[in-house]
């Protein structure tokens, strides 16, 4: 965007002002993520540079909060750093349960999530899908729904002793779990339980399945499947052989987003959650209610660079799917 | 001639073309359908069930109804406006015992301190006293606690015996029920929801209009340089999109509060003294910065898509015709931004009006929103159905603005990064 040569001398200023405005804010997005990082090294329980940091002085910056973050709710942190140690900081750690807590949660909900998400995704993209649009604004809806009014229905829906609801016979003690619904049929609760945060965390990471597989599918060319057909394979084949491989980044980017938006939601666990639903987010909520200590900061680094290595990830997956479906010359 | 068209049209067994292309298509549709419907069912019972069971509690209570069930007939039998007399006083005597027994006096007492503060104690204390109670209940209810007497007591209690009002919505919008029935306003100290709800959309159109600002520019910017450039930059817009919100939130807790990095950048360049360090956290301040900083993504991403496909042949076009820089702008590139200022506002706006962990992290008293109160009632008060009831309206307003956002740029356009 170089400027014509018959600009005004204003205009060539506006240029520069222009791009000072845009670099503020520009930083303004950047700065509060990237200040955490080595304020997560400050050797001081403070929040803020101390003189020795700013002259780079070693002394002024330690792996102490690191350290917490592994210690924090050990039985014997003062114990030899050896495979007793190692194995209560896998046991007790509050920190290392928490992570533990959140990665089972995310995988289950994403592996939900996606799977239910792809299909759907697939029948939404045929032409002759009906009612399209009012699906799709139903499936979209939990993203848009505020998370307090989803965890606040869930709260109802999964702590109520659930007696006179006719629905009851669709919900998901009835369906899914027949075994539970035989003897202690309404006794069961979904509230406090993995299971209830599972399934809660997979309906709030549809929206982007869903959103992620359309957006790959829009490009897809719907006489490869006619030529498999066509070439003797059955539906299931060209659905592995010819489908699945051109449509499998949408399906990783949307699996990411869906494990992200688990890994990162605090309000629906708070609500239905019991305290054994430690994830992360929660803990980093307690702490930031209780006392905030720079042990969160060093959580939060480890968040960012997690959230990097995601960003990156999708970057080559997105230039991956464009070049498998032709649509990038280069 | 069009009949004999149409029979000579057939397929190789036989059949009329026109009913073979009908039921394959039909077996399409439904070939499609199939596919959605195991999603579709799963959000049902995951989603739309909950939110039903949200809209019963918001209208449903029966917390009294279950437990004061002879004066619940009592009210029944006799309409409006009947003074009690001894039959009613006795229900009461008789249920509180019952409640004293089942322990559920103070469940329904509590249902009518909802609506009349202070009664919870006075339930809970009579059903102390009721299993010793002698006929004349009259008497010995009066006897117990003179507020028994009380009118307005009598008419709140016959409010609250159907199980299902609508006196939560009313409650939720700062309106009550006097002894006639009436609807009213609820004293002037006691007016916040209202107030709540004009701050949250107050707060939420501020927030929308200062990622308009901010991202307009910058959503600009990244459309008019080479791909590679923008593509660099676009990460740091892409950064903070993906980060964890409670990590953004923690940040600006960390820069903003009164030891942090911004008032001591403040205070080391000389322009606030260390005496008086600015409180940027744990108000309105704080919700704004943080609240813009988590949804200006939001903003620029519609913004972007918008602005790249825009040929740069028009602005140039309206230079040559004479038009100055600003006008090009005001009249040529700025109304083919429109669809994705809508797109980013409406985003914007939905996701700011229903913000909680947010401002209930940094917004301190005063950045509160509606859905921090609606957690309060859920977890603090424990009035469910009023929680409920708040949470149908903001629902409500949700609905609108996403029917709206579906008109005007349609679901399908969402994108993400």
């Amino acid at each position: 965007m170089a400027l014509p040569v018959y600009a005004s001398p204003l205009e060539r200023l506006w240029r520069w002002v222009f791009r000072i405005l845009c670099g503020a804010v520009l930083l303004f997005l950047i700065a509060p993520i990237i200040v955490v990082i080595p304020l997560s090294f400050n050797a001081e329980p403070y929040f803020t540079f101390t003189s020795k940091m700013l002259h780079f002085d070693p002394a002024g910056y330690s792996m102490q909060w690191y350290d917490k973050l592994l210690t924090f709710g050990m039985q014997e942190p003062g114990h030899e750093r050896n495979w007793a140690w190692w194995s209560d900081v896998w046991q007790n750690a509050k920190w290392v349960n928490a992570a533990k807590n959140s990665i089972i949660i995310g995988f289950f909900a994403t592996l939900v999530s996606t799977g239910l998400g792809t299909l759907a995704a697939l029948g939404l993209s045929r032409p002759e899908m009906p009612y399209r649009r009012a699906i799709m604004a139903i499936l979209i809806s939990p993203m848009i729904v505020p998370i307090i009014i989803t965890a606040t229905g869930l709260f109802f829906f999964y702590s109520d002793p659930g007696l006179p609801y006719p629905y009851l016979s669709f919900s998901p003690f009835g369906l899914h779990f027949g075994y539970f619904s035989l003897h202690d049929a309404f006794g069961f609760r979904l509230a406090g339980t993995y299971l209830g945060v599972i399934l809660a965390h997979a309906t709030l990471g549809i929206p982007f399945a869903i959103i992620t597989v359309t957006a790959t599918l829009i490009g897809f060319d719907h006489s490869l499947t006619r030529a498999a057909a066509n070439l003797g394979a059955s539906p299931t084949t060209t659905f592995f052989k010819v489908i699945m491989p051109l449509i499998l980044p949408g399906v990783i980017s949307g699996g990411l987003f869906a494990f992200v938006t688990s890994f990162d939601e605090v309000v629906v666990v708070l609500f239905i959650g019991a305290p054994d639903q430690q994830t992360i987010p929660r803990q980093m909520w307690n702490g930031i209610r209780e006392q905030i200590s720079p042990a969160i900061l060093a959580v939060a680094t480890i968040l960012v660079v997690i959230s990097i290595a995601m960003l990156a990830t999708l970057e080559l997956l997105r230039r991956r799917g464009e070049r498998l479906r032709g649509m990038s010359p280069q | 001639m069009a009949d004999t068209t149409a029979a000579l049209l057939t397929t190789a067994d036989g059949k009329p073309l026109k009913a073979a292309l009908v039921r394959a298509q039909s077996r399409a549709r439904r070939r499609a359908l199939l596919l959605v419907l195991p999603l579709l069912l799963f959000i049902l019972v995951s989603f739309v069930l909950p939110i039903g069971e949200l809209l019963k509690q918001s209208v449903e209570n029966d917390y009294f109804t279950a437990n004061m069930p002879r004066t619940v007939q009592w009210f029944q039998t006799h309409p409006a406006g009947t003074p009690p007399d001894e039959a009613a006083f006795a229900a009461v005597a008789l249920d509180l015992k019952d409640g004293y027994t089942a322990r559920t006096a103070p469940l329904a007492g509590t249902r009518v301190n909802y609506d009349m503060p202070g009664t919870r104690s006075l339930f809970t204390s009579t059903a102390r006293k009721a299993a010793q109670m002698q006929p004349p209940y009259k008497d010995a209810l009066l006897a117990a606690d003179p507020k028994w007497g009380d009118p307005m007591l009598w008419a709140t209690m016959r409010r609250v015996a159907p199980a299902i009002s609508d006196d939560f919505y009313l409650a939720a919008l700062d309106r009550t029920r006097d002894v006639n029935g009436n609807i009213v306003q609820v004293s002037q100290d006691q007016r916040i929801y209202i107030m709540l709800f004009l701050r949250t959309f107050g707060l939420a159109a501020a927030i929308t209009f200062i990622c308009f600002l901010m991202g307009y520019p910058v959503a600009h910017l990244l459309a008019t340089l080479p791909l590679r450039k923008s593509n660099l930059l676009m990460i740091l817009v892409l950064l903070p999109f993906w980060t964890s919100l409670l990590v953004r939130t923690t940040a600006w807790i960390v820069l903003l509060q009164r030891e942090g990095v911004v008032n001591d950048v403040l205070v080391w360049l000389g322009i606030i003294d260390n005496q008086h360090r600015l409180a940027m956290m744990y108000n309105q301040t704080g919700t704004i910065i943080a609240m813009t900083h988590i949804l200006l993504p939001f903003m620029i991403l519609p913004l972007y898509s918008v602005m790249r496909p825009i040929p740069p042949s028009y602005a140039r076009a309206a230079r040559s015709l004479g038009a100055t820089s600003w006008t090009t702008f005001r009249r040529i590139y700025f109304p083919q931004t429109l669809p994705g200022i809508g797109a980013g506002s409406l985003l914007v706006f939905i996701l700011a009006v229903g913000y909680y962990i947010t401002p209930a992290l940094v917004g301190g008293a005063s950045g509160q929103l509606i859905s921090n109160l609606i957690a309060f009632h859920l977890q603090n008060s424990l009035n469910w159905s009023l929680g409920a009831a708040l949470a149908a309206l903001l629902l409500v307003a949700v609905i609108l603005l996403y029917w709206l956002y579906d008109r005007l740029v349609g679901i399908d356009k969402l994108k993400l990064g």
